[in-house]
């Protein structure tokens, strides 16, 4: 190959860019932004539409023990993270440890939620309308949390292994973002079933 | 001051030789997460498709040649028309866009690869088998029922046809799952793209010195975030009523059809952008370069982009406009559709701009960006006149439709890419494409498109509806299909002389050296083809013509561009 020296004046601010896995984590974040908001146009489209019973005022209990679990884990995860950027290890796995844990009450609690609708009230995804869409998206919703909880594991396995440690932030980082969206994609979806739709 | 090597023009190398044994040279290509050999193989995927979604439009158009004709039967008739329009957008437009997007992308903009090459070769997998499984329906659609085969609902696919009481078996089945598939592919390919545009720019290049190409592609992605999704929770939704009785689109229990139809509109109406948008990049990086003149009005090129982006959003219920809705909702969707006509308006008179005063030279990779700007002009104006929804309330559904979108689709978008083929292959091979058989394939195609689709918005306007099998004769419309049709030969002949000129020209084609085209944009400033690590030396660039600096170093670019 050929080249030519030539000259080119040092370009005066350096060079930086945003790092490409929160911009990739953000895009990701913006196409499940879609995804949730037609599952809640058709849960809100669908309310009150269908034909027979029972509706959401009469089984829906609102799950505030849950929903306080799964906020706080923002919480944590964010204690987590600023703990890791200084390279305190050991009070980095309590918090990654805690959050994990309030991340699978929520979902054990989904769980026992879903147990009672199923078989003591007899609402499955095709009884009617709001079986449809409710199922559809809170399991949309556990679905991401689930996923969410997969990750977590890997981190925390990682470190408890003690590979995970202070140049690794900005790739935590990346999932905490993600543990973040679950979280208000959480406050849209336990508005719009246990509050609005109720 | 730093000393910094750029690589220039040298003499022409030829292609390695390579004796390596097929085996390993195909598993090289599997396991590969080189963003160039991932781009070849959307391109060579998509052309595979394009081929196939031809032949069935041939044999829509040979059953429909003259009334009463028994080519086909009607059940045929409705896959064929099914399988060519979800093949052709989803399995030929989107991967093809996908592949120059990622073949050029960080060539452009100066990287080594994409942001993130595992998850490029995923996307890319994923969308190679949602294609499969799409084409598996011909075997596999049959289901436990021995009902149906390939899908037969139309690319829209509206309830309730596809519920399970209307659409037996599980042609349709493949067909969601089809899509779902290539969909995760198309959001992953977007993030990468999105990424790679946003971090991972070669130092010096800003926002506003990147290639117009890179925009575009910049611009499309964000696009495919919010535009593939809700077609993505749709067909989650539509899978939910056919396997767990659920009952989004089920109107015996409530559900509405009418909801399906604006879930699929706004992924359909944004998607024409999407596939539209990186054509403009091609034309935005050729029409300049053959007309040796730098982009008319950058900053507004871009500006009008991302105006696009943001109005087509909200524009899809004019695909709904006879479905009924409230007189405020016409209003708006006519108007938004209306208001999205405007910048892309700019964006023809930006590139006629371009060519004003320029020294045209009418290589083959030019002759389609002309025929482009033409078509794609009309292609507009058909689409502005049926944002009016009285007007349209006459034209939907019929041939007028179909001329309209198959004008922007065919006269836009696919000359903007054969245009694209002619201007890279140089860059992706190493050869030159053949001219004379490039003049052939242009004028045999122009003469194709314009006999098949010029005289296919007449029989519209007489009334003939869209998807029908046969028709009646002595309705006016006999001549006008029969011209129609005869197009479709010409249109043949003239793949036939581009997929000649393609194998015959790897093999046979003349050398290209480095920089055919005496272009100015980075990925000609490496060698054809690139080395798998792209650039020797990341470059550093000052204006948004890099090698136009480069090559005059008397009268550089960045001294007038800020």
């Amino acid at each position: 190959m050929n080249t030519m020296p030539i000259a080119i004046p040092a370009i005066e601010t350096p060079w930086r860019l945003p790092s490409r896995g929160r911009v990739g984590m953000f895009s990701l974040i913006a196409a499940e932004a879609a995804i949730f908001t037609i599952f809640v146009v058709a849960y809100l489209f669908y309310l009150g539409k269908s034909l027979s019973g029972p509706t959401p005022g009469q089984l829906l209990h609102v799950p505030l023990f849950n929903t306080i679990c799964l906020l706080s884990s923002s919480l944590t995860i964010h204690l987590a993270l600023s703990e890791l950027r200084v390279g305190k290890g050991a009070t980095f796995k309590f918090w990654w440890l805690l959050t994990f844990a309030l991340g699978a009450v929520f979902l054990i609690g989904t769980g026992r939620e879903w147990y009672h609708l199923i078989y003591a009230e007899g609402l499955a995804i095709s009884t009617n309308l709001f079986g449809t869409t409710y199922y559809s998206l809170v399991g949309l919703h556990a679905f991401h949390v689930t996923a969410g909880l997969v990750g977590l594991s890997v981190v925390m396995i990682l470190a408890l292994l003690g590979r995970v440690r202070q140049e690794h932030a900005q790739h935590v980082d990346v999932l905490s973002l993600y543990w973040h969206f679950v979280d208000v994609v959480w406050v849209v979806v336990f508005t719009v079933v246990y509050i609005v739709g109720k | 001051m730093s000393t910094n090597s750029i690589p220039i023009p040298g003499p022409i190398r030829l292609p390695r030789e390579t004796r390596r044994a097929w085996l390993e040279a195909l598993h090289e290509w599997v396991i590969t997460v080189d963003h160039k050999k991932l781009g070849l193989m959307y391109i060579g995927y998509a052309l595979v498709f394009l081929v196939i979604g031809g032949i069935e439009a041939t044999i829509m158009r040979i059953q429909l040649a003259v009334p009463h004709a028994t080519f086909v039967s009607p059940q045929v008739f409705n896959r064929m028309f099914t399988m060519h329009g979800t093949t052709m957008i989803f399995f030929v437009a989107m991967p093809i866009l996908f592949g120059f997007g990622n073949y050029l992308v960080p060539l452009m903009i100066g990287a080594r690869d994409m942001a993130f090459p595992r998850l490029n070769a995923w996307s890319f997998w994923m969308s190679a088998f949602g294609g499969l499984l799409l084409y598996f329906s011909f075997l596999g659609g049959d289901g436990l029922y021995g009902a149906g085969s390939a899908p037969d609902v139309g690319w829209w696919a509206y309830a309730p046809l596809t519920s399970p009481a209307f659409s037996k078996g599980h042609s349709t089945d493949y067909w969601t799952i089809a899509l779902l598939v290539s969909g995760f592919g198309s959001i992953g390919t977007a993030i990468n793209i999105l990424a790679t545009v946003l971090s991972m720019r070669c130092p010096g290049m800003s926002l506003g010195k990147m290639p117009l190409l890179a925009w575009m592609n910049l611009v499309m992605s964000g696009m495919v975030l919010l535009a593939i999704s809700p077609l993505t929770a749709a067909q989650m939704m539509l899978m939910i009523d056919r396997y767990l009785g659920g009952h989004f689109f089920d109107t015996q229990a409530g559900g509405s059809a009418t909801i399906w139809m604006h879930f699929f509109w706004i992924f359909g109406h944004p998607e024409v952008y999407v596939l539209v948008i990186p054509c403009f990049g091609f034309m935005s990086e050729i029409v300049p370069v053959f007309s040796r003149k730098a982009m008319f009005g950058y900053p507004v090129m871009v500006a009008a982009t991302v105006a696009i982006g943001f109005v087509s959003m909200s524009v899809w219920a004019h695909h709904m406009f006879t479905m009924g809705m409230a007189s405020y909702s016409n209003a708006f969707f006519a108007l938004t559709t209306m208001a999205v006509g405007v910048p892309t308006g700019i964006k023809i008179f930006n590139w006629l701009g371009t060519m004003w005063g320029g020294k045209i030279r009418y290589a083959t990779p030019m002759l389609f960006c002309l025929a482009f700007l033409f078509q794609f002009l009309i292609a507009g104006l058909t689409g502005v006149i049926q944002a009016a929804a009285p007007l349209d309330w006459q034209l939907s559904l019929s041939y007028f439709v179909v001329a309209h979108f198959h004008y922007v689709i065919v006269g836009g978008i696919l000359f903007a890419l054969f245009g694209a083929f002619y201007y890279w292959y140089p860059k992706m091979t190493g050869r030159m494409l053949d001219e004379t058989l490039g003049k052939w394939h242009f004028w045999l195609f122009l003469i194709g498109f314009h006999l098949t689709f010029d005289f296919m918005h007449i029989p519209g306007l007489l009334g003939m509806p869209r998807r029908i099998y046969t028709y009646e004769p002595g309705l006016g419309w006999e001549s006008w299909n029969l011209i129609c049709s005869i197009g479709v030969v010409f249109q043949i002949g003239a793949v036939l002389c581009f997929v000649f000129n393609l194998v015959r020209s790897y093999f046979k084609g003349r050398l290209a050296g480095d920089d055919p085209w005496d272009a100015w944009t980075l990925e000609w400033a490496i060698p054809s083809p690139p080395p798998a690590y792209n650039f020797a030396a990341i470059p550093e660039v000052r204006s948004r013509r890099p090698l136009w600096d480069l090559k005059h170093p008397e009268d550089p670019d960045w001294k007038y561009d800020q």
